[in-house]
């Protein structure tokens, strides 16, 4: 079948969107971007294509006659933890093997048969603990395998070269050589392999109604399906990086504006705020751009800001929107500059402040940039729509909708918890229309 | 009253970024009408004798959260043209009927065209002043100026504004300025009698004020000083410059004394002083101004010197007439008069020995730490090599 | 401006014609030791060249050195040479590559060094920034230093007092200063002829600049422009040099018109051209080539700009007038583009997007500059409203190297483009 895909080239994570001819959405990928704008854009897209399989395989099952919408769900999720169990565990056998050639060098010379008996007792272990992860009803705090692999490593390594001589240091060298490689690797090619292991092992623990060849039979036709690329428009900060040619590559703004639109079809003005760049767009009735804003040459006021006060706090950036969230005032915050924010925090603090309500400070003058780039591009008339990462920070969300109110009386805040996929999507439906508006 | 109440009033006005005191002005007789004006100076004698009030616009300060303003504003752009905007933008400014926007630097010369498109039904001037100081050449163009100002209020007004009116109203204001020079005289002889953010709190209230209540309220003060006692501490003499157009916030003014230096001159709000004699009283009253204006003023950066020699002349006459132990070059952050400036100031100073520093500032700074530590290790190194 | 990249463009007659002017001129003032010729500095608003000329003065403008070095690469190092020695890094680029300049021994294009200026004339045109920058180079060289003020334009209007105060200055300070420093006395007839040429070489000018109405424009007016403003912004305004140089210029333009030609780019003849725009603000020089090439690779070419008019404003009408000498050239100082308010340089470029059928206006926001940038966001906002076309709006300074990020202006100029290219489509669709 026709595919129509957006890829989103974020500054910290790519993000890709899988839409169908009509213009339906079938699957939504994204991963970290890496330094690697190619393997980034390959794995958001790999996500988003396994994402496209899930859902055929749901309008698939949907009409097996006999199966409940609440056994379909249940099936493809524990499709979905086994799927991913494969996925992994070629992973990490990947990374177990590459370490295994990593461990062949000058710089250890005459230690790689014990460095190599380690590893496999390091890996036996990981691959025991980690299986954990993909047990029913757990929840991952991340799908990146970095994520889940690396934290995990370094316990079980550190144990294990204490009990049998290695430096500790030589294997955490080894795995910092191995885990790029490993990441930019594909997987091998055979998903739909993959897809019937996972399966097989699924239909054994699940007590169903239904003859189990017959949804194997149903999941087979859908992986039979081949998933064309038809049309890859690539947009997003890293854009210019890729191997695509002009046509296939769309302005970050003009993606947002139809993706906000798309999902929120009387918005007129969205504002995005991204790790790098914050963004206000106005569009029309057809979610095309008639003005934009961004934030001048300098950073403050977008993502990175928050990443920062994170750092100089010492917390983690997802637990800013909370304290914020605790605070009894808002201590204003006036430098808007990044560096100089960090040092007013310091005489906040040194003044007796709470964090808390520094924290709401510093959102609060965060969304105040926000609504200077807002009002720059035209201000607000009709719906408006919120994306990016700040999107999901409740304390900004908060904040930004006080503003708005106060400057632009009673308007309808659209905040979609998977705008995070806004450009992709806007990005997909350019590609979409490139090749459906052309015939 | 003694000085604090009188201060905690100058306090009131400080803080009020609505104005009220000027709208209550303005609403107590029917046909009353205000003009604004921004730094460095305006000849207020021309408003006040149309029966108007002038009044000083200096920005929004620090606790103004500036939205549209910044729409308008790059980066890289000094602060108070972006609060000012925000303040006419959000309706603080309704009650202006006239906007005056002196000859001072580029961002405060295009705000004048800005707020002409942007507030069409207010009368909105560039005030140019001469940079010429030749009678015939500067003084024509300069009095010339200040007649089409002088028909324009006249309109404005709906009447006449007569010779005497004007001449009236420069008596007045050389009144005025006598008591601003002589608070300033005080706080030289005895500065710890006069705390610096009682000086510039009596001076931002004469931005707001009519000129005959702030007569008033520096006659009191004055008297009221007198009669106290303040501890005498041992700082050092410093005198603060480049600071003529966007003001510090209080704190940072606070700041700088509680490091160790009295402040024993400085250059905010310039108009109450920019005429440093008495203004005659006779004759032509316009061609009396410009007299004043071209043989008589007080210097910033945004004056031409016409010779090479003047450049820091006037900064190096108040050092030695007020005693000053050093100077701190304090300007506002992309101040292209006072910044520009400054390389020539600190070379005149280092040239005569005189020790310097420099910062910058924004009105809304927020944090005071390291201006306190500058200024701390500025007192402390002068009063170790004294 | 520079002689610097044209030698890489397709040589026309005009260009080499520019290119040996300039390397003359270079020539003639660091030769001043020898041949005796008094050398004034001045600036490039309010640049009184024809009167400079009257006394057999050599005429420098810090400005386009300092521009030569940014196209050279060599701004930056000034830049910052200046910044350590105390200027800080809030003003004005050319102020500190200038200072820069001279801790480097002031070397010219030619690579030999500049004289000191005998007499500095400041022409406060405009731009604030001119009357320290002056200050600071008459603290450096303590030479004769005659200010000349330009009131600006306030109401959008010329009053008699402002021409008055400016020829007055002329007579009175501007004049007899002249005749101090070169020796020589002041030839009102010498002036005349001058100011003749110089209108007939402003004719050619406007005629060029106009080429631009043609859809399908001959000349890029903003990239290209600032080649075609050369010789009547700097040193050659009233000379016979420049009738010639406008004369070849129009010839070629013509030719380009004739056979259906786009402008010359640094690549060679532009290809289709997809818009049409209007640009606010000086250029960058330190990436001068890169930020073309940002445009022509789009199909963008600028038709109308207000750079091309910081030192003169010749196309509403303006011409120097050997019959009111002194007055005229008042009239040509106070009507500089930087010397008009907002309102007149809104009404402007509103004129500009519609008599050169614009598809937008793109405002250049330089950081240096205020005079040019303080107010360009409202601007933008009346134009969009006036003409219904799109503005957008790009951050970048004249030589400092550190303000321009190249990733940032292209990604912006991409959205823009696409944006216009959208609502085009719509509007075909509709």
């Amino acid at each position: 079948m026709k595919c129509y895909i957006g890829i989103d080239l974020g500054s910290t994570t790519t993000k890709a969107v899988v839409m169908d001819a009509g213009g339906e959405v079938l699957g939504r990928g994204i991963t970290n971007s890496r330094s690697n704008y190619d393997t980034a854009s390959r794995v958001a897209k790999l996500e988003a294509f396994i994402s496209t399989r899930f859902t055929l395989f749901h309008r698939a099952l949907e009409k097996v006659s006999g199966l409940q919408e609440a056994q379909v769900d249940r099936l493809l999720e524990n499709l979905e933890r086994h799927f991913r169990l494969e996925l992994f565990l070629e992973q990490l056998n990947d990374l177990h093997q590459t370490c295994a050639v990593n461990a062949d060098d000058l710089r250890y010379p005459g230690q790689k048969d014990r460095i190599c008996a380690v590893l496999d007792v390091v890996f036996q272990k990981l691959a025991e603990k980690l299986q954990k992860l993909f047990g029913p009803g757990v929840r991952r705090k991340s799908d990146f395998f970095r994520d889940l692999a690396g934290s995990e490593y370094m316990a079980v390594a550190e144990e294990a070269s204490k009990t049998m001589g290695v430096f500790f240091e030589t294997l955490i060298n080894i795995y910092d050589k191995s885990i790029i490689d490993v990441e930019n690797r594909p997987p091998n090619a055979d998903m739909a392999g993959k897809f019937l292991r996972a399966l097989d092992r699924v239909l054994r623990e699940e007590d169903l109604t239904v003859d189990p060849e017959t949804i194997k039979q149903a999941i087979k036709d859908v992986l039979d399906v081949e998933l064309e690329e038809s049309y890859v428009v690539g947009t997003g900060y890293g854009r210019v990086r890729l191997p695509f040619s002009k046509d296939h590559i769309r302005s970050e703004i003009l993606c947002h504006g139809l993706g906000a639109h798309l999902m929120y079809p009387n918005t007129r003005t969205v504002l995005d705020i991204g790790g790098q760049d914050t963004k206000g767009i106005q569009v029309d009735s057809k979610g095309i751009v008639v003005n934009f804003q961004m934030n001048d040459r300098c950073a403050a006021g977008c993502g990175r800001y928050l990443g920062y006060i994170a750092d100089e706090m010492n917390l983690g950036l997802h637990e800013l929107g909370p304290m914020a969230m605790k605070a009894t005032k808002a201590v204003r915050i006036n430098s808007t500059c990044t560096v100089f924010a960090g040092a007013e925090l310091r005489d906040r603090l040194a003044l007796g402040e709470k964090r808390e309500n520094i924290m709401a400070g510093l959102h609060r003058s965060i969304i105040l940039r926000a609504m200077s780039i807002i009002s720059r591009s035209g201000g607000v008339t009709n719906e408006f729509t919120f994306t990016g990462g700040v999107a999901k920070n409740e304390a900004a969300v908060t904040e930004l909708k006080k503003l708005v109110r106060e400057n632009y009386g009673d308007v309808k805040i659209n905040i979609d918890p998977d705008s995070i996929y806004t450009g992709a999507l806007g990005g997909a439906e350019f590609a979409r229309r490139a090749v459906e508006q052309e015939a | 009253m003694g000085t604090e109440s009188i201060i905690a009033r100058c306090e009131t006005l400080f803080e009020d970024i609505d104005f009220q005191v000027v709208r209550e002005w303005k609403a107590a007789q029917q046909g009353r009408k205000v003009v604004g004006f921004m730094p460095v100076y305006v000849p207020e004698e021309i408003i006040h004798a149309a029966g108007m009030l002038p009044m000083g616009i200096l920005g929004g300060g620090s606790d103004l959260e500036v939205i549209h303003g910044d729409a308008f504003y790059q980066s890289y752009i000094c602060r108070i043209p972006r609060s000012t905007v925000e303040l006419g933008i959000t309706g603080r400014l309704d009650f202006l009927d006239g906007m005056l926007f002196p000859s001072i630097c580029d961002v405060i010369r295009n705000l004048s065209g800005m707020w002409k498109l942007m507030q069409p039904k207010v009368y909105a001037r560039y005030f140019d002043v001469p940079q010429n100081y030749q009678d015939d050449v500067g003084g024509v163009y300069y009095q010339e100026e200040m007649q089409e100002l002088r028909r324009d209020l006249a309109k404005l007004a709906g009447h006449e504004i007569s010779d005497e009116a004007i001449l009236g109203s420069i008596g007045i204001y050389n009144r005025h300025r006598q008591l601003v020079r002589d608070l300033y005289a005080l706080r030289s002889a005895e500065p710890w009698k006069v705390p610096s953010t009682e000086a510039y709190l009596l001076m931002r209230a004469g931005m707001l004020l009519p000129v005959e209540e702030h007569i008033e309220m520096l006659k009191g003060y004055l008297a009221a000083v007198e009669l106290e006692d303040k501890p005498r501490r041992d700082n050092c003499r410093v005198i603060i410059n480049g600071s003529f157009c966007e003001q510090p916030p209080l704190n940072l003014i606070k700041s700088i004394e509680m490091a160790g230096c009295y402040v024993v001159d400085d250059d905010y709000m310039l108009v109450n002083r920019w005429l440093m004699e008495e203004v005659s009283t006779e004759g032509d009253p316009i061609r009396n101004l410009a007299d004043a204006f071209l043989h008589h003023s007080a210097d910033s950066a945004a004056k031409y010197c016409t010779k090479k020699e003047e450049v820091g002349q006037y900064l190096l006459d108040s050092v030695k007439k007020n005693s000053a132990e050093g100077v701190i070059f304090a300007a506002p952050s992309f101040c292209d008069p006072a910044l520009l400036e400054r390389p020539m100031l600190a070379d005149r100073m280092t040239q005569h020995n005189i020790p310097h520093i420099s910062f910058k500032y924004a009105e809304n700074s927020g944090q005071m730490q390291p201006i306190r530590e500058q200024a701390g290790t500025f007192a402390d190194s002068i009063k170790l090599w004294s | 401006m520079s002689a610097d990249i044209q030698t890489e463009v397709i040589k026309e007659a005009s260009m080499l014609k520019q290119k040996e002017m300039i390397a003359r001129n270079y020539d003639e003032l660091t030769s001043t030791a020898e041949s005796g010729r008094k050398m004034v500095s001045t600036f490039v608003p309010g640049n009184l060249n024809e009167l400079i000329n009257c006394f057999g003065m050599l005429n420098n403008l810090p400005e386009i050195n300092a521009i030569n070095n940014g196209m050279r690469k060599k701004s930056g190092a000034m830049i910052m040479d200046a910044e350590r020695a105390g200027h800080s890094e809030d003003v004005c680029t050319y102020v500190k590559a200038d200072i820069g300049m001279m801790s480097k021994g002031n070397i010219a294009p030619n690579g030999k060094p500049m004289p000191a200026p005998d007499m500095l004339l400041l022409s406060y045109t405009g731009c604030f920034t001119f009357m320290k920058w002056f200050e600071l180079l008459r603290h450096e060289y303590g030479c004769e230093t005659v200010m000349l003020q330009v009131p600006y334009t306030g109401d959008g209007v010329i009053t008699d007092n402002m021409r008055q105060f400016v020829v007055k200055q002329l007579k009175e300070e501007v004049i007899p200063a002249m005749e101090r420093v070169s020796g020589v006395k002041f030839d009102i007839d010498r002036l005349r002829e001058n100011l003749a040429r110089s209108a007939k070489a402003e004719d050619d000018l406007v005629w060029v600049l106009e080429s631009a109405k043609n859809v399908r424009s001959p000349i890029d007016a903003y990239f290209g422009g600032v080649y075609y403003i050369g010789p009547i912004f700097t040193a050659f305004r009233g000379t016979e040099d420049a009738v010639e140089y406008y004369r070849l210029l129009r010839g070629e333009v013509e030719k380009r018109i004739e056979q259906g030609l786009g402008p010359i780019t640094p690549e060679g003849d532009m290809d289709e051209e997809r818009y049409r725009l209007v640009v606010e603000g000086p250029p960058n020089w330190t990436s001068f080539r890169e930020f073309w090439k940002m445009f022509y690779d789009e199909g963008a070419v600028v038709v109308a700009s207000t750079y091309t008019k910081v030192g003169g404003v010749y196309d509403l009408g303006f011409r120097h007038d050997p019959e009111r000498p002194l007055e005229s050239l008042a009239e040509y100082c106070l009507g500089c583009y930087t010397n008009r308010n907002l309102p007149s340089r809104v009404e402007l470029l509103e004129k500009y997007v519609n008599e050169y059928q614009a598809d937008g206006l793109l405002i250049n926001s330089i950081k240096s500059c205020n005079s040019f940038s303080a107010g360009q966001l409202l601007m933008m906002q009346e134009i969009e409203k006036r003409t219904g076309k799109p503005g957008a709006f790009i951050e970048t300074d004249l030589v400092d190297p550190r303000y321009f990020s190249a990733a940032n202006v292209k990604n912006r100029l991409e959205s823009y483009f696409q944006m216009i290219n959208q609502k085009r489509q719509s509007t075909k669709v509709a």
